[in-house]
This record gives C-alpha cells, structure tokens and sequence, in this order.
C-alpha cells in the first residue's frame, strides 16, 4: 500500500513533466540526427537551434516586443485595477456585486472576439503593429484578473492593520500606503508576474494586431509550420522556460489565483 | 484624557439601524464598560468614537471640542483591535514607535517612550521580535503598549481578552485594570462578558439593539435595572421572571401569577407587571424578621458547583420553571416537594409592555 | 450629512471608474464594432451569416468544437478529480507534485502544440521507441490531411495534457475549502472511503466542479493553437476560422461573423457561470 504514492507520484510526473522535457531535449538535438531512427537519444547536444532561431531568425526581436508588450500590459492593468480591487474590498456600495460579476464575466471573454474590430480602431490611431497597440489589447485581458485578484488580497486581513494604522494617525491613503501595500505586496508581485505569464502566452490578438512587430507567440504561429522541426522545438523550449521559471516562483498563489474564481 | 460625549450618536448600514440614537456622558478618566450582547452596536459605537465609521447622525466631543466629523487621525484615540491588528510587516519595537513617529516626536523621545511603555507591560524582551513570533498574550501586550505610548486622550479596547486563554484573560483583568490606574486615560471597554464588566467597569453602559438602555455603576445596575432585559442580561444564573396581572385586595395590591400573589409595596397604575426575582433571593429558610412569600416548588433538577447549588424548581400548575442559587452545598432528590421563600423588598417590577422598571 | 452620503458612493466609482471605462473601451466597444463588421455585407445584414453557415467549414467547425469539449472536458474533470484527491491526501511530496500538475498552466496553446509535436511528429519520440523496440516497421503518420481521426486523437491527447491542470486547480481549491471534519464524522459514523468520495466530498465539491466545468466550456470556444499548428484547417474550429478568414482571405467582414458567433457563445455560457456562481454568494451569505 505503502509503495502506491511514489509509484503514482512517478507516473503523473513523467506524464506532466515528460512532454516538456523530451521537446526541450529535441531542441537540443543536432539537426543531423533528426531523421536518424536509431536511437532515442541524441549522441550530443547543441544549442545552435536556439541561437539561430533568436539571432538569425528574429526569435530575440519578437522576445523584446513580448516583454515590452507584457511590461506595458501589467503597467496599464495594475495602475487601473489596483484602486479598483481595493475599492471592490474595503467599500460597500450599491451596484458592487454587479461590478464583481461584469469582472468575472470580462475574464472569462477572450480577446479573439475584439481583436478583428480592434484592427480597425487601431488603422485610425496609427496603432497597429505597434508594442503599445497589442500591450492596450493584453491590458483589458489582465485587469479584470487584477481587479478581482486584489480584491481578494486587500479584502482578507488586512482591514484591522489599515484601521489600527488610521486610529493611530495615518490618512486612509497612508495607512493604504503604509500597511495596506507592503503587506499585500507578495500577492501584488505574485499577479503581476501571473499577469506577465497572461500576455506572454496570448497568441491570437497578438497575431491580429501585429505585422512586423511581432510578439514571441505571434512570430512562431506565423513561421512555426514552415519551419524545420529543430526550430519548431527551439521555439517550443525559448517560450516555455521562462513562463515555467515564472509559475515556479509564484506556486503558493496558483491556488488562490484560480481558486477565486470561485468565489 | 478628556471627557467624551456623545449626544444622540445614529450610524445606520442602509437599512440596519447598528446605533439609533447614542447619548453618553463619560468623565474624564474613567474606566467604562460597554456591555451588549452580540450585535447590539458595541464595535460600531467604538469606531465612530476611534472615527472608522462617519455618523449617519448626532455629535461626539472630546471635552468641549466636537470631533464628531474629524478623520480619526485628528483625534489623538488609540485602540486595542479585537484581532490585536499587531502590524505583521514591523517589529514589536516599530509597532510600538509608530504612532510616535507620526505624532513627530524626537527620536530620544521615541526611545524613551517606547521603553517606558515596554516597562509597564512586560514586554522589553520582545521588542526585537516579529509578531508572528509572540504567543496571543504577547501580542495582546504589545497591542496595549501601542496603545498608551503616544499617551492618547481617550483609549478604546474592543473584546481585548476574547481571545485569550480563561486563565489569561483572569490575569489581564486585574492588570488591564491596574494600568489605568496608573495612566488616568479615559477608556471605553467593550465585552459582552458581564464578569469582566462587573469587575472592571468604573460605569457600564448596558447596550441593545443599538441604543444605551442603562449607564451606572455596575452595583445600581445589578441592583436597579433599568429594564427586564439589563435584568436579565446581568446576573448569572439569568432573573426569574413572572408575567402578572395586578390585583387589588383590601386596599393592597398584589402581583398575581396562578395562584400566587407578590405582594406590591407600593402604589402603581399598571394593569399588568413583570416580577422579577434573582436567584440568589431565593432562599429554602423563612425569614421572619422580613415580609416574606412561599412559593411551593418541585425539585427538577440540581446542579452542585460546590460550594453553592442551584435548584431547578418548577411551581405553579404550568410548572414554570425558576432557578435559586444557595451559598451552600445541598442534596435534595429530583421530584421532592419544597417551599421555597423569596421577600419582599427584592422583588423587582418592571412594566409589562415596556418592560420598564417601576419598582 | 447628505454631503457624506454622496462623498462615500461616490469614493468607490471614482476608483473604479477608470477600471470600468478601460474595459468599456477595449473590450465593451470592440464587441459592438464586431457585431457592426459581421452585419455588414453586400448580401444584406446576414450575408455574411448565410455564407458561414452554408459552408462545409463552419458546420464542421461547430462538430468539432463540440466533439472536443465533449471527449476533453469528461475526462479532463475526472483526471483532476482522482489528481486533487490524491494531493488533498498530503503525502510526502505532495507539495511537489502539486506544482508538477499545475506546470503545464505556465505553457501557451501553441508550446503545447509543438511541445505534443515533438512526441507524435513521423521522427517524434513515440515513433522512435516503438521502432527500437519493433512494434513497428515504419514510423506512424499522426498528421496530414488523410490522417484526421488521427490529428483529432492527438489534439484531444494534447488537450487533456495542456488543460487539466487548470481544472485541477480549481477543484483543489474546493477540495481544500471543505472542512475536514465533515470527512471524519462520516469516518466516525462508518462509511467507508468509497462512500465518503460519493456521499460527502463530491456533494461538497459540487459548485467548485460545476464552475470548473463552466470554465473548460468557456475555453472550448476559445482553443486555437492547438488546433491550428497541429491541424491546420483540416479540422475546423471557430477561432481557426475567424483567424483564417482574417488573416488569409483578408475578409474581416466573415471573420467577425465567426468572432461575433463566438462572443454570443461565450456569452451564453458566461451567464449560466455567473448564476452559479451567483447562487453561491447566495447559499453562503445565507
Ligand atoms: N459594515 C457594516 N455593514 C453592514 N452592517 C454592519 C456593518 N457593521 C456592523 N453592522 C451591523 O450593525 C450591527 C451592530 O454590529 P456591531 O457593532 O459589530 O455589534 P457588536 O460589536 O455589539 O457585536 C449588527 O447588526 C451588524 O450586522
Ligand atoms: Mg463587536
């Protein structure tokens, strides 16, 4: 009986872990021996795949326009959103179960049902294949998770830190300032990071509103299938380690990220 | 320290009426006790005084100054949180500092006060330490000590023992108590524990349904309740209560339930009254030396808390049931018949509809 | 004392405001400006609409965003099932293999494509072992428009990978916000572990696994790299047709018809969520 954990917790690893690492390795495995069946393996690996497809074939300018686009997405969304999850946590108002529900419910919209009409927006204010237009896109994409993910933060303990901090001679933006924020920070760090892995995963908007410009995800739709295999692994591995470094860090959130979805 | 007013003090949530008309007058100094059951308006009272929550109407003045509508910042209170709301983020030392810090005093004075306020309450060990570092009484500590650094002019405590330990809390009690002692700072404390009210409270302010009903000291309020419901909110076990009808026979009137009749010392107009009777009036002996009635009673039930006993009786034909409380230890069967004696003089009267006292 | 009533409302939306009209702009507006290019043809306001569902393309689109959400989702909610319960059960490790399951969350739809491609591909990793081990003279073919069924399985496999750590999550969740002592009455009382999954812990977890289910249904209509890398248009989703149309034939007009047809699914099923979820706030404001 004692045996049945670690038998269990082997096969569901290799299950879940095993994909990534066999296309990781296959990204590593010189271009020789692709088509050479006779062994699993390769004899020697290289990185080379992965440098040409960042250095030759523009995989590093569409990593920078990722970034960039995930770096202004979560600016614009944690600006907006962060007073407005504070207001939905600690004001009681008429209209605020409503307001939480429309959030909710924007989550659960993707962006592929805007990012047609957005084009046109976009052709007028000479925002198309910009960073900044694909960024304003992701950002709609990201708030309503921040919105309802702080809410949640601001609302659980802190109450009583934030009125101990006003009765003892803070304004209710210092003691937000002062106690509220540093005490909500991992979880704020925690979203932020969330909301990075958000924009640098999006693949349709991000295809709609870009040409040139293209972000990591949007690069690799347009050129994966015309690509020797090697490269579509290079790809494969260049997009899934940082997301996978970023979901490492904020493991202890992913609970409450998508267990308040419930709530 | 200032003397804290409050004149007619409304704080409605929509359609909840939390406090519907508040008037209380505070000496400056004094120890009082706000005591309510749960969700009578206690907390909701403190933090309009601690300015948490805005008046939906009435006024609050600290001495002659209105401070009804300042930001609580501006009215140099401090609190004791229920959950303590020791910051997580800073040190016990920083706890303890902050509300100096913002009030801008030096940093010898800082020092100073700190330590001092370390002193008084045990805690200078810990002043180095993180929150989550120190046991529920520590953290208690530390919130008092934040509390009476900055030398507030009126300190308000919400259940500051609720969630302490029975022994604990005991311990507190008197030190809470011997602390204003030392310190004068007029405080308002919150319990809907009557033990602690009884024997912490210069005043207590018994509370319901978000009005004051009664303000004394805890002997008139024992002695004297205002209404049926401070008689039977305090004392333990709870006032026996009659629903009578008032008769009068040969120019006297009487209180009567079944065939019982309380004799009514004096005078009143009511057409109906609650008798009151406490258990501890409740004797087994007759009392010749005083005007004394009989109630004949069955025992029900027995409880020996050693040394005192309390007898579940039931009299009357309905078998309604009262309790008496002996000093003594006593062994009785269930089921036995008794007369049980209660006098005169300690019958209470309140008004059946209103509940009122009347005599 | 009016004046604090209308200070305090009004502190809330100010708060909010920005949020709101962000959201107005970027999503509130665009959805109308679809409905505007899906209506507008030269075959009258439904043209568009005719054509799409004249077509061999749509209504197989529509089949098979059906069928995968109806072969996926069953086994994807029962996978997560047995895989909370077993986390829930706190073993040694149980920390880590939480976070192995909940690793493929990191990953977009188009790394799982290539990642699944890197196994099933003719040279990929499957055909490999089972040509060294000679279960096979020649590799597998997985992918090509004669292999549909075959793309299909492979989808569905990549899919159930990619997306029950998603459902996982959210039933760990609720698995975790069920007392314990409810389990350990019915301990107490006799049943046995059997009956506790079906009479204590699956009746509790329902609302988690009812707004999990909801959620996998919202993103059915939204699966897209997947599908696109690996199949191409020889199996035909709504996101791959607005992409296609869009992208391809240079046809907003239809390719906003499929995106608008997806909104008012999305919408649909985003109301049944949001009432069961409603109902919750319900049941626990009771
Ligand atoms: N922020 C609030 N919103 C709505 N109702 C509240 C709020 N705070 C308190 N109440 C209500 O006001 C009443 C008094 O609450 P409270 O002052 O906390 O009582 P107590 O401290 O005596 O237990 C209760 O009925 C409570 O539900
Ligand atoms: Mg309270």
């Amino acid at each position: 009986m004692k045996i049945i954990y670690p038998l269990l917790f082997i096969l569901i690893a290799c299950f879940f872990l095993g994909p990534m690492f066999l296309a990781f390795v296959a990204s590593i495995t010189p271009a020789s021996e692709f088509y050479d069946y006779s062994h699993i393996f390769p004899s020697r690996l290289t990185f080379e795949h992965i440098n040409k497809l960042l250095f030759t074939l523009g995989g590093f300018r569409a990593l920078i326009v990722s970034i960039e686009v995930a770096l202004i997405s979560i600016g614009i969304s944690f600006a907006l959103g962060i007073p407005a999850g504070y207001a939905i946590a600690r004001y009681t108002f008429r209209g605020k179960d409503g307001v939480k529900l429309a959030m909710l419910f924007t989550r659960s919209l993707p962006l592929i049902v805007v990012a047609v009409s957005l084009v046109t927006v976009y052709m007028r204010l000479n925002l198309t294949d910009t960073a900044l237009g694909v960024a304003l896109a992701h950002a709609a994409m990201i708030l309503p998770f921040v919105v309802i993910f702080t809410s949640s933060i601001f609302s659980s303990t802190f109450i009583e830190y934030e009125e101990a901090g006003m009765v003892f001679g803070l304004t209710r933006f210092g003691a937000f300032l002062r106690i509220s924020l540093p005490l909500a920070l991992p979880g704020l760090a925690a979203s932020a990071i969330y909301g990075f892995i958000m924009s640098w995963n999006e693949t349709f908007a991000a295809s709609i509103l870009s040409i040139q410009n293209r972000t990591l995800p949007a690069h690799i739709l347009a050129t994966a299938m015309a690509s020797p295999d090697y490269f579509k692994y290079a790809m494969a591995t260049v997009m899934a380690i940082p997301a996978l470094i970023f979901i490492f860090i904020i493991r202890k959130y992913l609970i409450s990220i998508w267990g308040i979805s419930l709530k | 320290m200032a003397k804290v007013v409050s004149q007619d003090v409304k704080k409605y949530f929509g359609e909840i009426r939390a406090l519907d008309g508040v008037s209380i007058e505070i000496e400056d100094g004094a120890f009082v006790v706000l005591l309510g059951p749960s969700g009578c308006g206690k907390t909701t009272f403190m933090r309009c005084i601690s300015g948490l929550e805005e008046l939906t109407d009435g006024k609050i003045y600290f001495d002659d100054k209105e401070v009804g509508r300042l930001q609580p910042k501006d009215r140099n209170v401090a609190m004791v949180f229920q959950s303590y709301a020791v910051w997580p983020h800073m040190k016990v030392r920083e706890n303890i500092a902050y509300p100096l810090k913002l009030k801008r005093f030096s940093k010898e004075e800082i020092e100073q006060k700190v330590k001092w306020a370390a002193d008084l309450l045990n805690i200078s060990e810990l002043l180095s330490r993180y929150p989550s570092q120190l046991s529920g009484g520590q953290r208690q500590r530390v919130a008092v000590a934040r509390a009476i650094v900055h030398r507030p002019e009126v300190l308000l405590m919400d259940e500051p023992l609720s969630n302490l330990d029975a022994l604990l809390r005991v311990k507190m009690r008197s030190e809470l108590k011997k602390l204003h002692e030392q310190l004068k700072v007029t405080t308002i404390y919150v319990t809907h524990d009557q033990v602690e009210a009884m024997t912490m409270g210069d005043k207590i302010a018994v509370m319901n349904g978000g009005r004051i009903i009664q303000y004394g000291t805890p002997e008139e309020i024992y002695k004297k309740p205002a209404t049926a419901f401070v008689a039977g909110f305090i004392g333990s076990p709870q006032m026996n209560f009659f629903k009578c009808d008032v008769v009068e026979e040969n120019g006297q009137q009487y209180a009567k339930f079944e065939h019982i009749r309380f004799k009514i010392p004096s005078r009143i107009n009511n057409r109906s009254v609650i008798v009151g009777i406490r258990p501890e009036d409740v004797s087994l002996e007759l009392r010749k030396d005083r005007d004394s009635i009989g109630l004949e009673a069955t025992v029900y039930f027995i409880e020996r808390l050693m040394p005192e006993t309390i007898l579940h009786l039931d009299v009357g034909n309905a078998k309604s049931r009262i309790t008496a409380k002996l000093p003594n230890d006593l062994v009785l069967p269930e089921g036995k018949k008794i007369e049980v004696f209660v006098s005169t003089e300690s019958l209470h009267f309140f008004d059946a509809e209103t509940e009122e006292r009347i005599l | 004392m009016t004046q604090i009533h209308v200070k305090k409302q009004f502190i809330p939306w100010l708060l909010l405001a920005p949020s709101l009209i962000y959201l107005i702009v970027f999503m509130g507006l665009p959805i109308i400006g679809t409905a505007q290019l899906a209506f507008q043809s030269d075959e009258g306001w439904l043209g568009n609409f005719k054509m799409i569902t004249s077509t061999k393309d749509f209504q197989n689109a529509v089949l098979n965003t059906l069928l995968l959400a109806a072969i996926c989702i069953p086994i994807q909610l029962a996978l997560s099932i047995f895989l909370a319960i077993l986390v829930n059960k706190k073993f040694k490790g149980y920390q880590t293999l939480l976070y192995i399951i909940a690793s493929p969350l990191a990953l977009s739809d188009i790394t799982a494509a290539l990642i699944s491609y890197s196994i099933f591909a003719s040279n990929g990793y499957l055909n490999r072992i089972l040509l060294s081990i000679n279960w096979i003279e020649r590799p597998i073919y997985f992918f090509g428009y004669m292999f549909k069924s075959r793309e299909m399985l492979v989808i569905i496999i990549t899919e159930i990978w990619r997306a029950t750590p998603l459902v996982f999550v959210m039933i760990l969740a609720g698995l975790q916000s069920i007392n314990k002592e409810y389990l350990e009455a019915a301990e107490v009382f006799g049943f046995n572990s059997w009956q506790r999954l079906w009479k204590i812990t699956l009746p509790l977890l329902k609302p988690a696994i009812l707004s999990s289910l909801l959620i996998r249904t919202l993103f059915a209509f939204q699966l897209f790299g997947v599908v696109w890398l690996l199949a191409g248009r020889d199996i035909t989703v709504l996101t791959g047709e607005t992409y296609y149309w869009y992208v391809f034939m240079n046809n907003k007009n239809v390719a906003s018809a499929y995106a608008l047809i997806i909104a008012v699914l999305t919408f649909v099923v985003g109301w049944f969520y949001i009432r069961t979820i409603r109902s919750r706030y319900e049941e626990e404001g009771a």
